[in-house]
């Protein structure tokens, strides 16, 4: 029967589309990364600066994603950033763990690295971490090595504009 | 108000007639079709419209089946004002009428069986083994049993016709309509085609309008003729009226003069003169 | 003033066919309920717009895809950033490229076999026929020809986005070819496509991709005089008028869809 084969075609057709579909939403689009870190705890960072930093932003520990930034705002008392990161309940950060802002490549997307403490305690829900790092940003580094260069060519970092931890080196 | 002649002088309610068209005027752009036009279809009867081509004879057709709306002037189908029903009334009346058209006007990706299955599938919920056999019987009335798997591409012309007639009887319509069913046929196809015209209406009992300019075949089958030209009704009445008419239009229309009240030349300004004007075009 | 006058005449006619198009188009939605009771209408319909156009889209989705990673990797590794490239491919083609090109080979594969079957449908007196048969035309030939397109365009689309993308294009030429980590190809696409905001965006423009291009395929086909230069006339004009349609409607819908951003 032709009409048959007709039928078989179309049916063919719509399940090519429905997994295109199906590809598109769970290994395209960031909805498959949104739904395993329903399971999971929310900690606080506050930042002096977040840069570029985006909801939606992964968290990383030692190059592993570990969650992602669920929201940010900023604090009227302190003028810091406050961003709230999701984590996946299998992964545990000890108590005293470091956040920083940190940009995968030259010019790629900031996401927040996840440094790990000593501490034998593990963070709970809500829990805020100490020690944090903010994003660097290139007019104050810039800003920075121009002190340093006026100061007396003593390269090295000595002034700490805007509250910036020092990197490591210019 | 156009007076009306006396001989069709009847209210629409008669109903020794199926089809009234009362002080039709039609036109299409700036084109006049129809001016004044008053028309009788007799029940049970073969009525003839016949004039020469591009009087808008299938325009008439559409009037009455009311896929267009006159001007002025009303289409009475069986009592019923056409123009003024509503698009389910008129679908409702359609059933009531078959159309064959020129071209016949096949479903081209739909075989013969198919295509005259398609009203039945359309309009009733009869189950498949009886729409098989009501298929079968109107096609062994038209002679075409056999070419039922056939596809309309495959068909002669006149085969066509005769397959487009099935359909338009598949139904049991009370009134068939043809527009121009001799035109291009073969003798053969054509006598098979008068002989079918004439049978159906006869043994169906049902109503028939033939639109034809092909005055030979036409006057033999017809009950009725009507003569129509430049928009007007010339001449009416029964074929051998038509035959005695004292029109000198009608005579040289039914004689097929080529000269005569309809010029040879399409008007235009004199010979001699558009010769000697040879720059212009 | 003979210009003057030929100008407004064009204008009044444009408004004419775009009022006469407006309402078809109700006629369209209004016959939609009836398809209910004929599925099968549909699925022939879904065959001849869809399936058919599937081969011409795969293939396009490929070599767009290729091309997208090709030229993207030479401006990429420039700055030494070619992890970028899966993101760069992905959000072109999902944003852009992905509803936009596969709008416009379905305007001129199944558009214009649309227009022209629906055109010498009518030449050969077949929708009179219908007509006379009392079943109407618009319910019977334009609304299945209308939904099928209306569905078929979403799914093409999204085919095409995962051909580009995927192994086949995108993935092939960037990570095959030249290089670029598996790995930060698929999880750059990951964290910068948006459910939300992408991939509802191929549905939303696609599916009105699909209603604008069988709408004036139908239309064109449906009102194309009945002789072989109108039917000719009407597929033309369906794939400029199509196409045309397409571009301005993407500006709009992306002005739209990303303009609060």
């Amino acid at each position: 029967m032709q009409s048959r084969a007709v039928e078989l075609l179309v049916g063919f057709f719509v399940c090519l589309g429905i997994a295109a579909i199906f590809i598109l939403t769970m290994r395209v689009s960031n909805l498959a990364d949104t739904s395993d870190v329903q399971q999971g705890y929310t900690v606080v960072a506050a930042f002096d600066n977040i840069g570029g930093l985006k909801v939606g932003a992964p968290v990383n520990m030692a190059g592993v994603r570990i969650g992602r930034v669920a929201d940010i705002t900023l604090n009227q008392e302190t003028f810091r950033a406050e961003a709230k990161l999701r984590v996946s309940e299998q992964y545990k950060l000890p108590k005293d763990s470091d956040a920083a802002v940190l940009t995968s490549g030259l010019l790629g997307e900031q996401y927040v690295g996840v440094g790990p403490g000593g501490s034998l305690k593990n963070m709970q829900d809500g829990d805020e971490f100490i020690i944090t790092q903010s994003a660097v940003v290139l007019e104050n580094l810039i800003g920075q090595f121009m002190t340093s260069m006026g100061a007396g060519g003593d390269a090295g970092g000595g002034g700490n504009a805007g509250g910036l931890p020092a990197p490591d080196g210019p | 108000m156009t007076p009306e002649p006396p001989t069709l002088d009847k209210p629409p309610q008669t109903r020794d007639n199926l089809v009234e068209v009362r002080g039709v005027h039609f036109t299409i752009g700036s084109r006049v079709i129809y001016k004044a036009v008053d028309l009788d279809i007799a029940r049970g009867r073969i009525t003839a419209i016949m004039g020469p081509s591009g009087t808008g004879k299938t325009t008439l057709l559409r009037l009455i089946s009311g896929q267009w709306r006159p001007a002025q002037g009303t289409v009475h189908f069986d009592g019923a004002h056409v123009a003024k029903l509503s698009q389910n009334d008129l679908f409702e009346q359609r059933k009531r009428m078959g159309m064959l058209f020129q071209s016949g006007a096949l479903l081209t990706d739909l075989s013969v069986f198919d295509n005259v299955a398609f009203p039945l599938r359309e309009h009733t919920k009869l189950p498949e083994r009886l729409i098989r056999d009501i298929v079968l019987m109107k096609l062994e009335a038209v002679g075409l049993r056999g070419a039922r798997a056939l596809y309309p591409a495959q068909l002669s012309g006149g085969m066509a016709r005769r397959v487009a007639l099935a359909r338009a009887i598949a139904l049991d319509p009370e009134m068939i309509m043809y527009d121009e069913p001799f035109a291009g046929q073969d003798p053969i196809s054509m006598g098979v085609l008068l002989r079918l015209i004439r049978r159906l209406n006869d043994v169906l009992g049902l109503t028939s309008i033939v639109v034809s300019h092909d005055v030979k075949e036409t006057l033999g089958i017809a009950d009725y003729v009507y003569v129509i030209s430049d928009g007007e009704v010339i001449d009416h009445g029964t074929p051998q009226q038509i035959r005695d008419s004292r029109s000198e239009w009608v005579q040289q229309f039914i004689h097929a003069e080529a000269d005569g009240p309809v010029p040879f030349h399409y008007q235009g300004t004199p010979y001699a003169e558009d010769l000697l004007n040879g720059s212009r075009r | 003033m003979t210009t003057m006058q030929r100008g407004f005449n064009t204008a009044t006619g444009w408004m004419a066919d775009l009022g006469r198009g407006a309402i078809f188009l109700m006629r369209i939605l209004f016959s939609l309920p009836g398809l209910i009771l004929k599925p099968r209408l549909l699925i022939e319909q879904i065959y001849s717009v869809g399936v058919l156009s599937l081969v011409i889209v795969v293939v396009a989705g490929v070599f767009v895809g290729m091309v997208l990673a090709l030229s993207g990797y030479r401006l990429l590794v420039g700055f030494g950033a070619e992890e970028a490239l899966g993101t760069s491919v992905a959000l072109v083609v999902v944003r852009e490229l992905g509803p936009v090109v596969t709008g416009l080979l379905f305007a001129g594969r199944a558009g214009s076999a649309l227009a022209a079957e629906i055109g010498l449908m009518k030449a050969t007196d077949q929708l009179s026929g219908m007509e006379m048969m009392a079943v109407d035309p618009v319910k019977r030939i334009v609304a299945p020809r209308f939904l099928a397109g209306v569905i078929a365009l979403p799914l093409l689309t999204s085919i095409f986005c995962v051909m580009a993308i995927g192994a086949g294009g995108g993935y092939f030429v960037g990570v095959d070819m030249l290089g670029v980590d598996a790995g930060s190809y698929w999880s750059g696409i990951q964290s910068n496509v948006d459910f939300g905001e992408d991939i509802i965006n191929i549905f939303l423009k696609s599916g009105v991709f699909g209603a604008i291009i069988t709408w004036v395929a139908v239309y064109q086909g449906y009102h194309a005089p009945p002789t072989s230069e109108g039917v000719s006339r009407a597929t033309t004009n369906t794939v400029v008028i199509a196409s045309l349609a397409i571009l301005g409607a993407n500006l709009m819908l992306t002005a739209v869809l990303f303009g609060s951003h």
